[in-house]
């Protein structure tokens, strides 16, 4: 297998209260160097509360940030978005909130044919067949294709989201917060709908999503992203089984679970690290269990644990001890 | 309804339109009309009256014809007017929108720019640009136009703003396009009806300063006539001959009105936020039209909904939200409802206190016992001695629940004094102990803080607090933990837990998801369509459920620890309540309906508590009809006529 994405110490710093001239007053750190592996034809599901960082490293993904430091390699080549023609075929984006990514002015069928046009140049009658063809691949119906997006519901709206990708033609699907915006029962619509057409394709995925169990659920590796880093990487049926990284068993426990009783797994005060005022060593440290001396002084590397899973822990939990 | 039916439902706007148009019409056909020529003097009738010597508004002061002046004046005054609107429009807003798509140095440039042209006083700038120029009617115009280019640059550049960060101008990005195409086909087109309000209410002003610089002798030159050039003549001969003003002056005011009336009507027709309705207040109760009886008070709960249906009614559709609902909640326990999105779990809730928005929300029949008391259709006096003492509501989002102007302390004081007669002093102290009582770290010091200050999770916690400051006997809670974070999520649901054991709250929990109403309800119903479908306690239903929609439902949420799996999701979307299949409404996604199912309403049967509104239950349920188990729920690929059929 090769490697679909390879990013490399990728970083993203936004500074915080610009000034006309000098320096910026702060720099917040969104994202600190991550250094991952998307092997082609998998799905890598990428997972983080709110802030962790996560979106906006899909951003910088496809172009839309440019990083602050590190490397983003696609299929082999850096990432090179100086022509848009080009670069819109290697990789493409679902979004989150299905209805606003469709512009409200715009027929579906403009919506459909814009990548068609700028992205492989068709000519008009190759389109028409072309959109048919996708719309068919995503269950959509052809009538859809002159109504405006207000008249869509959201789990319609999302499968036009996945066709305009779709007619991209690229191997690369980052898929950020794609079923979040929608009922569970259409959820699953769409979950499976993803499933069957990365067999079908042969596509790769990246997942990101904060439902640990619709991630489990769909990829075949799981990193667990906090605040700005990559935490703990390992294959998907044993991250949240079997975590080692305290934050991953953190995260693992308060996933409300029928049959599990009411127990808040932490104390009940704990915040997140002030992004401005990052503490030193290890940003779990002070919501951690497990914190030792170390953790403190230095910022813990992924480590090897044993069974392709790594976590960047000092004191990992042990590998007998199950999440609860 | 379309922009013009809009525009023309304004009456005032309607006439400023007929007026304008008149006025236009008379503009337009000038050339062919019967006049005297404007510029041939006449000096032995020089200042004559309205209507002497066959001139019908009088000459003026070298005895021209001051109907046909006036017209061609007219003709004039409209053109620089429009004009110089549109050019300061296009201007305008292709700057506003090249600052605002690009943003960053671009954005600062272009907009120190325009601060540049704002810092002057713009009759001063409009006098030193003809200055330059010279004078005449094109510098006039070009004047103008330069002048009232910052409004619209300023005000197009904040609304792209917005549209440049929205997720389809990314898409479009990644569609393959460049910028030029994304600024023409992805922006404009929505910010076309900003451009289009903003000249409308401007237009007017425009004419009038065309006509200042005119006055001032800076516009059209003479002979020619224009609207301002003709007052500044008329002016000399004030005293003697007021009346050689009074057309164009008159005329000045008519055509401005008319524009500033239509353009008015205009923006109240564009602005999406206007068209919502967001002018329009809701009432302060939901409106009540009970049919029938209330039903009797059958003394099973502190909080006892019997037969409750709410409405939507707009235009020609009524939406069926709540189609009715009977629920109770006693003392010390936690009732979830679950359900999808549009299934009225929410409105429901809302219509316990009367908060549906109303218009459009309207209770159409049953009761809502609160400790004996039917709310529906109580005085408004006595409703809202309730809201909040009685019964709380804690909502999804506290960023949206909270006035940001107000420091949290302020505004849980406020929430205690609204229903209690204590001192400010005594309310704080109270709101600094509910504080605690949420677990806020550093109480002291967060009670000042402002909602922005503090984070989701301690938002919610305030959210809760405010809920507490009047020892409710009844907490409704409507999602409380959607917008949360899982572990943020985890400590919120322990907190009202515990608060629940200690103060014996009755708590009515709203959600979508099964695995926090297994953690926190006693008791479950589950909502389709405006309607109860199953209810029981959490663990029979989790165990057994009984209605197929349950079973699928439990079944489509995956779950932590099951590896990677294709999902068994149910086909097919909840029917619209605006026009609600007979019989079962689940029947069109069920796989084992029969004819019987769509025949008649399906009545939820059961007993002690535990009930089903089906006809062939996938479990056995005591009052029920008999089971009939069906197909295991297994994840079967999509195919094409399943959702098609859903379609």
């Amino acid at each position: 297998m090769s490697a679909a994405l390879k990013l490399e110490n990728l970083t993203k710093d936004f500074p915080v209260g610009k000034r006309m001239f000098g320096p910026p007053r702060g720099v917040v750190h969104a994202v600190r160097p991550v250094t991952l592996t998307v092997e082609t034809g998998e799905t890598l599901g990428i997972v983080g509360e709110s802030g962790c960082g996560k979106s906006t490293l899909a951003r910088m993904l496809v172009g839309l940030l440019s990083p602050t430091d590190g490397t983003i390699e696609i299929e082999g080549a850096a990432l090179d978005n100086a022509d848009p023609s080009e670069f819109g075929r290697k990789i493409q984006y679902v979004f989150q909130d299905p209805i606003s990514s469709l512009n409200p002015r715009k027929t579906i069928r403009q919506v459909m044919e814009a990548p068609l046009k700028h992205l492989h140049s068709m000519p008009k009658a190759r389109r028409r067949e072309r959109i048919a063809e996708i719309f068919d691949a995503v269950n959509l119906r052809e009538e859809f294709l002159d109504r405006y997006p207000h008249e869509f519901s959201g789990g319609q709206a999302q499968r036009i989201g996945i066709a305009r990708a779709l007619a991209a033609e690229a191997r690369i699907l980052i898929l950020d917060e794609p079923v979040s915006a929608l009922d569970v029962s259409v959820q699953a619509q769409v979950l499976n709908l993803l499933a069957r057409l990365k067999a079908e394709l042969g596509l790769t995925y990246l997942f990101i999503s904060h439902d640990l169990a619709v991630v489990e659920a769909v990829s075949d590796r799981v990193a667990v992203l906090y605040f700005g880093a990559v935490v703990e990487v390992g294959r998907a049926e044993d991250v949240f089984r079997a975590p080692r990284h305290p934050y991953t068993k953190l995260l693992a426990d308060s996933a409300p679970v029928v049959g599990r009783d009411l127990k808040a797994p932490e104390g009940r005060e704990t915040e997140l690290p002030d992004p401005l005022n990052p503490p030193t060593g290890c940003a779990f440290r002070a919501r951690c269990p497990r914190a030792v001396d170390r953790c403190a002084a230095e910022d813990p590397p992924l480590m090897e644990m044993g069974s392709g899973q790594l976590a960047a822990c000092f004191n990992p939990v042990p590998e007998g001890e199950a999440a609860k | 309804m379309t922009t013009l039916a809009l525009i023309a439902r304004n009456r005032l706007a309607l006439w400023g339109g007929i007026v304008l148009i008149l006025v236009i019409l008379l503009a337009l056909v000038t050339p062919w009309l019967p006049l005297y020529p404007p510029n041939a003097t006449d000096p032995s009738i020089k200042n004559a009256w309205f209507g002497e010597e066959g001139h019908l508004l009088g000459t003026d002061h070298l005895g021209r014809d001051i109907l046909s002046r006036l017209l061609w004046g007219t003709r004039v005054s409209l053109a620089i007017g429009f004009a110089s609107a549109v050019i300061a429009a296009v201007l305008g807003a292709a700057i506003g929108i090249v600052a605002g798509y690009f943003g960053g140095r671009t954005d600062n440039i272009l907009m120190r720019l325009i601060d540049l042209i704002m810092g002057f006083p713009y009759i001063l700038l409009a006098l030193a640009i003809v200055a330059a120029l010279g004078p005449g009617l094109m510098n006039a115009l070009i004047a103008v136009a330069a002048v009232n280019i910052p409004f619209f640059a300023r005000n197009i550049r904040g609304v792209t703003v917005g549209i440049a960060h929205k997720e389809f101008v990314d898409a479009a990005k990644l569609a393959g396009m460049g910028h030029v195409r994304i600024i023409l086909t992805e922006i404009l087109p929505n910010v076309v009806p900003v451009i289009v309000v903003a000249a409308s209410t401007t237009v007017g002003w425009m004419i009038l300063e065309t006509a200042g610089l005119s006055f001032l002798g800076l516009g059209s030159q003479p002979p020619d006539p224009d609207l301002g050039s003709m007052l500044g003549l008329a002016k000399d001969s004030l005293i003697t001959d007021p009346h050689v003003s009074y057309p164009p002056g008159l005329m000045i005011l008519i055509i401005v009105m008319s524009i500033n009336l239509l353009g008015d009507g205009i923006r109240d027709a564009l602005d999406p936020r206007l068209r919502s309705g967001a002018l329009s207040r809701p009432a302060a109760a939901t409106t009540v039209d009970r049919r029938g009886a209330a039903p009797a008070f059958r003394d099973e709960g502190i909080l006892e909904m019997t037969d409750l249906s709410t409405e939507f009614r707009l235009k020609r559709r009524t939406y069926k939200a709540v189609g009715g609902v009977t629920l109770a909640v006693k003392p010390g326990e936690c009732l979830g409802i679950i359900g999808e999105s549009g299934s009225g779990k929410s409105v429901t809730a809302l219509s316990v206190m009367g908060l549906v928005a109303s218009p459009p929300g309207v209770i159409t029949g049953g009761a809502v016992y609160v400790e004996g008391e039917d709310t529906v259709g109580m005085p408004y006096r006595q409703l809202r001695a309730l809201r909040g003492d009685r019964v709380a509501y804690i909502f999804q989002d506290p960023l949206a629940t909270l006035h940001p102007l107000f420091t949290v302390g302020d505004q849980l004081v406020e929430a205690i004094r609204v229903h209690h007669r204590v001192s400010d002093k005594e309310a704080r102290a109270k709101a600094l102990e509910l504080l605690k009582q949420v677990r806020i770290p550093n109480a002291e010091s967060r009670i000042d803080s402002y909602p922005h200050e503090m984070s989701g999770g301690m938002r919610q916690r305030v959210g809760i607090a405010m809920a507490l400051a009047n020892d409710p006997e009844v907490i409704i809670a409507d999602e409380p933990t959607t917008a949360l974070d899982v572990t943020v999520q985890a400590q919120i649901l322990s907190l009202l837990s515990d608060l629940r054991r200690e103060r014996g709250l009755a708590i009515v929990f709203i959600t979508h998801d099964f695995g926090v109403v297994a953690q926190l309800c006693d008791r479950v119903a589950v909502m389709y369509a405006g309607r109860i479908v199953e209810e029981g306690s959490t663990s029979d239903i989790l165990r057994s459920p009984a209605h197929p929609y349950t079973k699928r439902l439990i079944a489509c949420v995956p779950e932590l620890g099951e590896g990677k799996r294709a999902l068994a999701a149910i086909p097919g979307l909840p029917p619209a309540v605006d026009r609600l299949p007979d019989g079962c409404h689940f029947a069109d996604r069920c796989p084992k309906a029969r004819d019987v199912c769509r025949q008649d309403d399906v009545a939820l049967m059961g007993q002690g508590g535990r009930a089903v509104r089906c006809l062939f239950p996938e479990a056995e349920v005591p009052g029920a009809p008999e089971a009939v188990p069906g197909p295991p729920v297994e994840a079967e690929p999509i195919t094409a006529d399943r959702v098609e059929a859903a379609q």
